[in-house]
C-alpha cells in the first residue's frame, strides 16, 4: 500500500509540473491553481471486542494481531512459541507481540490496556488499509490467569469483504499451551488465585504441544494439592470475540 | 440415427446428473484432546435418511460395540447394507492426543450426501466422538466441524480399567489405556447411566489416587471439555 501511496504522490507532482510549464508558456498569466491535496488512502477500522464469559478467570491483557495468510498464533499438536509460552504462563503478551511483529505476515498489532475481569469486555481498534482488508486475518490471544497455562482467543479469522457495519462473532474455547504441568498450585498461578511466579522456561507438561484444555479440576473436586477452588472451573466457550467494521 | 443417438445421450446425461450426487472430498480428523486417544475411525458418507446414531434414542448394537470396545465390524456390515461410501480406520490404529489423520472419500454415482464420523474415546467406558450426518457441502471449499463427545448410554461409567475384556459389549470396565496414565484399584465412579439413550457425555470424573479412590482415571489427565475433535472437510 505504501508503494501505491507513493505512486499517487509522484503523479501529483508530475501534474503540478506540467501545470507550471503551461503557465509559463501562456501569453497571459492565469492564476496558479495549487494542486489538489492528495487524499490519504482509505482506511478500514475493525473494532475487536473481547468479552470474558467465565466465572472467575480474569483474562490477561489481550494481544490483537492483524496479519496475512501464513501466520498463526498456535496450531494444535505443535509446540507453543516462546512468546506464546510467556503469554500462556504469565499473562505477559510482550514477547508474543514481538514475535508477531517479526513474522513477516504482520499488518498491525495491539495490546489490551489491562486484565479483563469475568463479565467485563474491552474493545481494541485495529486500522488497516481498506484495500488490504480482503487479505487480512485477525488473531487474538489471552490467558485465563487462574490456571497454569490455559489460553483462549481466535486463530486467524479472515476479515474478508467486511463492509462498514458488518460484524463477525466467534465464541472461543480454551486451549492448553502444553508448556506447564497443570499442578494448580498457587506458586505456579500468576492470577489473583495464586499470585505465583507465572513464567518458567522449563516445559514440564506431559507433552510439549498445544491441545484443548481439559478444565480446572480444583481442590473442591478432589485434587488435594490444588489451590484453585470450584469457582475457578470453566467450560467452553470462555471468551467471545466480536469484530465490527466501524469505518 | 445420429440425431437419435444424440438425444439418447442427452437424456442419459440428464438422468445421471439428477439421480446421483458426486462429491470428491477429503476428511481430516484432529484429536483436540489433552489426554484421550481415539480407536479407529469410521468415516462414512450415506443417504439423507440414514443415521449411525440419534441422540435421545438407544444406540444400535454396532454403535455400542464401537463405543465400548472400538470395534468397527458391525458398522461396516450396516454401512455396506445401505450402500454407504465408507473408509474404516484411516489412521491405521489408535490416534493419540493432538494428532490427526485424513482420508479421501468419493461419492460419485451414489446418493450418499451426508457425512458421519465416529470413534471411541480411550480410556472411557462408552464415550465416542460423533459427527452426525452433516450435509456434504456442494460448493468446493474447506468446511470445519467441531465435534462433541457422546455417551452411548450402554455401559455404566465406572471408570475401572478392565483391559481388554471391558471392550466386549455389555462387559463392564474400560478396555484399555493407551496413554498409560490410568491407575488401578478404583471402587467405581458411577452406576448405570440415568440416560440410557445416546446423549452428550458428562465428562469423566477421575480422581488423583492412582491406586484407589473411586476411579482409575486421573482427573488431571483424562477429563475433557468439548469439542473433543475437529473434522475438516475439503470439497474438491
Amino acid at each position: 500500500m505504501n508503494s501505491t501511496y507513493l505512486r499517487a504522490r509522484v503523479c501529483g507532482i508530475a501534474a503540478a509540473t506540467m501545470l507550471g510549464i503551461a503557465a509559463c508558456s501562456g501569453s497571459s498569466t492565469p492564476p496558479v491553481t495549487p494542486p489538489a491535496p492528495i487524499p490519504p488512502p482509505p482506511m478500514a477500522t475493525i473494532e475487536v471486542t473481547i468479552s470474558n464469559l467465565t466465572n472467575a478467570q480474569p483474562l490477561s491483557p489481550v494481544a490483537v494481531v492483524a496479519h496475512t495468510d501464513g501466520y498463526n498464533p498456535f496450531s494444535v499438536g505443535q509446540a507453543a512459541t516462546p512468546g506464546l509460552e510467556m503469554l500462556a504462563e504469565a499473562g505477559d503478551n510482550t514477547a508474543f507481540l514481538v514475535e508477531a511483529d517479526a513474522s513477516g505476515s504482520i499488518r498491525t498489532s495491539a495490546s489490551g490496556t489491562g486484565p479483563i475481569p469475568p463479565g467485563a469486555s474491552e474493545t481494541i481498534s485495529v486500522v488497516v488499509f481498506e484495500s488490504l482488508l480482503s487479505n487480512t486475518q485477525i488473531s487474538v490471544m489471552t490467558m485465563l490467569v487462574n490456571t497454569n497455562d490455559a489460553i483462549s482467543g481466535i486463530n486467524a479469522v479472515a476479515t474478508g469483504d467486511m463492509q462498514v457495519g458488518d460484524s463477525i462473532s466467534r465464541r472461543a474455547i480454551a486451549y492448553d499451551a502444553g508448556t506447564e504441568a497443570n499442578t494448580e498450585t498457587a506458586v505456579t498461578i500468576p492470577g489473583p488465585a495464586g499470585n505465583g511466579e507465572g513464567f518458567n522456561a522449563a516445559r514440564d507438561d506431559r507433552v510439549d504441544q498445544v491441545t484443548m484444555h481439559g478444565g480446572v479440576v480444583s481442590r473442591d473436586d478432589g485434587f488435594a494439592s490444588s489451590d484453585l477452588r470450584e469457582a475457578h472451573r470453566f467450560d467452553n466457550p470462555v471468551v467471545q470475540v466480536t469484530l465490527t467494521r466501524t469505518l | 440415427m445420429n440425431r437419435i443417438f444424440k438425444v439418447a445421450f442427452c437424456i442419459g446425461t440428464f438422468l445421471f446428473a439428477s439421480a446421483a450426487s458426486a462429491a470428491d472430498i477429503n476428511v481430516r480428523i484432529v484429536n483436540l484432546t489433552n489426554g484421550i486417544w481415539y480407536t479407529p475411525f469410521m468415516v462414512a458418507a450415506h443417504t439423507d435418511d440414514s443415521r449411525l446414531f440419534t441422540t435421545g434414542m438407544p444406540a444400535s448394537a454396532s454403535i455400542q460395540a464401537m463405543a465400548e470396545g472400538g470395534t468397527l465390524a458391525g458398522l461396516e456390515t450396516d454401512l455396506t447394507a445401505i450402500g454407504a461410501t465408507f473408509v474404516a480406520n484411516p489412521a491405521g490404529g489408535l490416534l493419540p492426543p493432538a494428532m490427526e489423520t485424513d482420508t479421501d472419500l468419493n461419492t460419485d454415482g451414489t446418493d450418499n450426501v451426508r457425512l458421519s464420523v465416529v470413534a471411541m474415546l480411550l480410556p472411557t467406558n462408552d464415550a465416542f466422538m460423533g459427527l452426525n450426518a452433516v450435509t456434504i457441502p456442494a460448493e468446493p471449499g474447506v468446511y470445519v466441524f467441531n465435534v462433541p463427545a457422546y455417551d452411548a448410554g450402554t455401559e455404566a461409567n465406572d471408570e475401572i480399567l478392565n483391559a481388554p475384556a471391558g471392550g466386549a459389549p455389555g462387559v463392564a470396565g474400560m478396555p484399555g489405556d493407551p496413554g498409560g496414565l490410568a491407575g488401578s484399584g478404583g471402587s467405581g465412579a458411577a452406576g448405570a447411566d440415568a440416560n440410557a439413550n445416546v446423549h452428550i457425555h458428562r465428562n469423566t470424573l477421575g480422581d488423583t489416587d492412582g491406586t484407589g479412590g473411586t476411579s482409575d482415571l486421573d482427573s488431571r489427565v483424562h477429563r475433557w471439555l468439548n469439542p473433543v475433535a475437529r473434522v475438516i472437510v475439503t470439497v474438491r
